[in-house]
């Protein structure tokens, strides 16, 4: 076996605790051995670039089964591997829904295939993601599935949430909460607010998330299961997760970049691009999502990657599906204007995407030690260009990102041992 | 000003709002003659593009298309067939492949006269787009308030209904603001924009409240359907707590107008008396309104053409 050596890059894997100049040798998939002046087979000098755990987007949307047409299986972990990452973990909402030991058998044996990176699916939390009655979550789990989520839809009936809470305490993974209020969200196109007023458009309230939040909030203090927020976007929410961490409850959540970026106002261009769910909110929303992130309310950066057609999103504002493509914009955006701009050290942007979602899904990722599969996202922080839709390797085209400028891309994704290097 | 199309009026200034309002004065003239057609659009083809019915819109525009020698195509759709399957995109694109120089644009779905003048390169005026804008109409609204009130600083205006689902407000309110009138928004707190104050309007759940020492009563028109999904109990509950009647109106200004955009359902937001009151201007905005569509065309598409009165 030949022994790959990674020279001179500045290793930076905040749960080891390690952030110094280093050299890496890789044999047999595995990361051997770390430390100075080492040496190898071949080489691959790594100056002026930043070797991280592998980067995971614990929320994406690839669409197969049954939207093949939107991305499949093969396309979206191409494009996750474009943006940097290591693994995804994919939502239920196929068509057939997740929520079968087929379905995900399925996904894995695509991604099998596909051969990128590693692919965690969510199974779903209800039969055909109705919100009525619980799915087979063991058989699902079994198929392998780290999760279950109702992704795309909140689950409505308070009895049904505390029961799903209830039986998905006997497996290893979160329940992933899509917080969304359906009556109150109804017809709903954007943020309620001065701007949905001004554009005519039914508002998704805040309230919509802030009150399934608060309920599962209580179901789980009395239920003591854990549960995971999927994109959360107000600022309430953000203090209601920050109070059940306080009071030691088994609580995560995430936020999306397009949350952290991007105010309701962009909406005003009628771009369908900007339509999402839950909707951009205001800079006070923002404000709030950032504090989270900095003192560790909100776990994860996760892009909720949505890939729709060209077709789907060329229409009118109310017509058209809610969703951004994001899994190869993620991390350019979120160094350029999150770590860049002071929000997050690069250290705790790196416990965002890889070490605190590994945790919360319990994935053997988000570390760099000798002994262990070498799964490793390398940065180059100068890196700078700006978001080209028409390149993206998703079949989703769908960003209101167009144009934005950055400075830092991911440059190698090796996963398993295997380096890819990104164009 | 419009060099494109006209979607709203928040994007306008108040400068182009009163060349708007002057322009029309010649076109009003021209209405008034026995032989009410000039040639300044002859060889310009308007394409009325409606996606949802309207006649009492379509007609105006129509009127104002003709009487200017312009070639006029009517285009219905339902928004139904639209969604399914045939996009907007396609459809203009099709349009446009015969040869059209102007869309007016009714559509359910807010935003979509910008879709519409992306797609097919020529300016739009949007005729009603959902609940968004409807921008000739607060036109032709400014129009009647100025050609009675002849001023607009320290007017007080009432816009009593369903403020949510109406695009005749939306609209109003901009315009009226930009103007320095003094607006004051009346209607259920659940037919209430969220936040809408911000705009520098006043709002208030009183309808006697808004009535008193008014200069303009505008009512809104209540869409019976909305009675269904619950935003107010009942149309009785309704009709006693924002009806237009002679006692509330008593409260405006000894020479306070009533307007209403139509069509009225009499005896819902307005009681018959006061829709036919002296001093209610509904029937002059449907005059109006031919006028101020005809300077429209004219701002947009005619100028530079010929001498507008030849
Ligand atoms: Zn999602």
């Amino acid at each position: 076996m030949k022994k790959l050596l990674i020279k001179n890059a500045r290793v930076l894997s905040p749960e080891d605790g390690i952030d110094e100049i280093l050299d890496i040798v890789i044999r047999d998939r595995k990361i051997e051995k770390i430390g100075k002046r080492l040496t190898g087979d071949e080489t691959m000098d790594m100056a002026g670039l930043v070797v991280c755990p592998g980067f995971i987007d614990m929320h994406v949307h690839l669409r197969e089964p049954g939207y093949e047409e939107k991305e499949t299986v093969y396309t979206g972990t191409k494009a996750g591997l474009r943006g940097g990452f290591i693994a995804l973990a994919c939502m239920a909402n196929t068509k057939p829904v997740a929520d079968n030991r087929a379905t995900l058998e399925f996904i894995l044996n695509q991604n099998q295939k596909a051969g990128f990176l590693k692919l965690y699916p969510i199974g779903a939390v209800t039969k055909g993601q109705k919100g009525e009655e619980l799915a087979e979550i063991a058989d699902i789990y079994a198929a392998g599935a780290v999760a279950i989520s109702d992704d795309g839809k909140g689950i409505n009936s308070c009895a049904i949430m505390r029961r799903a809470l209830e039986y998905n305490k006997m497996f290893h993974g979160p329940l992933i909460v899509h917080a969304e209020e359906q009556t109150l969200a109804k017809d709903g196109m954007m943020n309620e607010g001065l701007v949905a007023s001004l554009l005519g458009f039914h508002g998704i309230p805040r309230e919509a998330e802030d009150v399934i939040v608060a309920r599962d909030l209580e179901l789980i203090a009395s239920t003591d299961s854990s549960v995971h927020f999927a994109h959360v976007s107000t600022l309430r929410s953000t203090a209601l997760i920050r109070e059940a961490k306080k009071k030691g409850l088994p609580v995560s959540a995430e936020v999306t970049p397009h949350h952290l970026l991007l105010t309701d106002t962009a909406v005003k261009s009628f771009d369908t691009n900007t339509k999402v769910n839950p909707p951009l909110r205001t800079l006070n929303d923002i404000e709030a999502l950032c504090e989270g992130l900095r003192d560790g309310t909100i776990d994860a950066i996760a892009s909720d990657h949505a890939p729709h057609t060209f077709e789907d999103k060329d229409c009118e504002y109310s017509f058209a599906p809610f969703g951004i493509s994001g899994v190869e914009t993620s991390v350019p955006l979120m160094l350029t204007y999150i770590v860049k701009k002071g929000v997050l050290t690069l250290g705790d942007f790196v416990r965002k995407v890889s070490v605190n979602p590994a945790k919360i899904l319990h994935l053997p990722l988000g570390t760099i030690r000798e002994g262990t599969e070498a799964n490793l996202t390398v940065l180059d922080l100068e890196a700078s260009g700006e978001v080209d839709p028409e390149i993206f390797l998703s079949k989703g085209r769908n960003t209101p990102f167009k144009g934005w400028k950055y400075t830092g891309r991911a440059v190698y994704a090796i996963v398993d041992g295997r380096v890819n290097k990104i164009g | 000003m419009m060099e494109k199309g006209l979607h709203d009026i928040e994007n306008l200034t108040r400068e182009d709002l009163e060349l708007v309002l002057q322009t029309s004065d010649t076109f009003l003239e021209i209405c008034t003659r026995k032989v009410k057609k000039i040639p300044t659009l002859r060889g310009k083809t308007i394409c009325l593009f409606f996606i949802e019915p309207s006649t009492r819109t379509r007609i105006s525009f129509e009127i104002a298309a003709k009487r200017m020698s312009a070639d006029v195509i009517n285009f219905t759709a339902s928004t139904s067939s639209l969604q399914k399957g045939e996009s907007l995109t396609d459809t203009v694109k099709t349009i446009m492949a015969m040869g059209v120089d102007l869309f007016v644009l009714r559509h359910s779905a807010p935003g979509s006269s910008r879709k519409v003048e992306q797609v097919a390169g020529v300016p739009v005026i949007n005729g009603g787009d959902g609940p968004h804008a409807h921008p000739t109409q607060a036109m032709l609204d400014l129009y009647t308030i100025y050609r009675h009130k002849k001023k607009f600083q320290d007017l007080k205006v009432a816009i009593i209904g369903d403020i949510f689902h109406s695009r005749v407000a939306r609209s109003n309110i901009f315009s009226l603001t930009k103007m320095g009138v003094d607006v004051t928004l009346c209607g259920p707190p659940t037919l209430i924009p969220k936040e809408i104050e911000k705009l520098g309007v006043r709002v208030t759940y009183s309808v006697e409240d808004a009535c008193r020492n008014a200069d303009v009563i505008m009512c809104l028109r209540m869409q019976l359907e909305r009675q269904q999904s619950g935003l107010f109990p009942s149309m009785r509950e309704y009709i006693q707590l924002f009806r237009i009647d002679d006692r509330r109106f008593a409260l405006a200004k000894d020479d306070a107008i009533i307007m209403h955009p139509g069509p009225m359902n009499r005896g819902i937001e307005i009681t018959p008396e006061i829709a036919y009151h002296p001093r209610s201007v509904i029937e002059e905005q449907v005059t109006n309104g031919v006028a101020v569509r005809m300077a429209l065309f004219y701002l947009l598409l005619g100028r530079g053409n010929e001498e507008i009165t030849d």
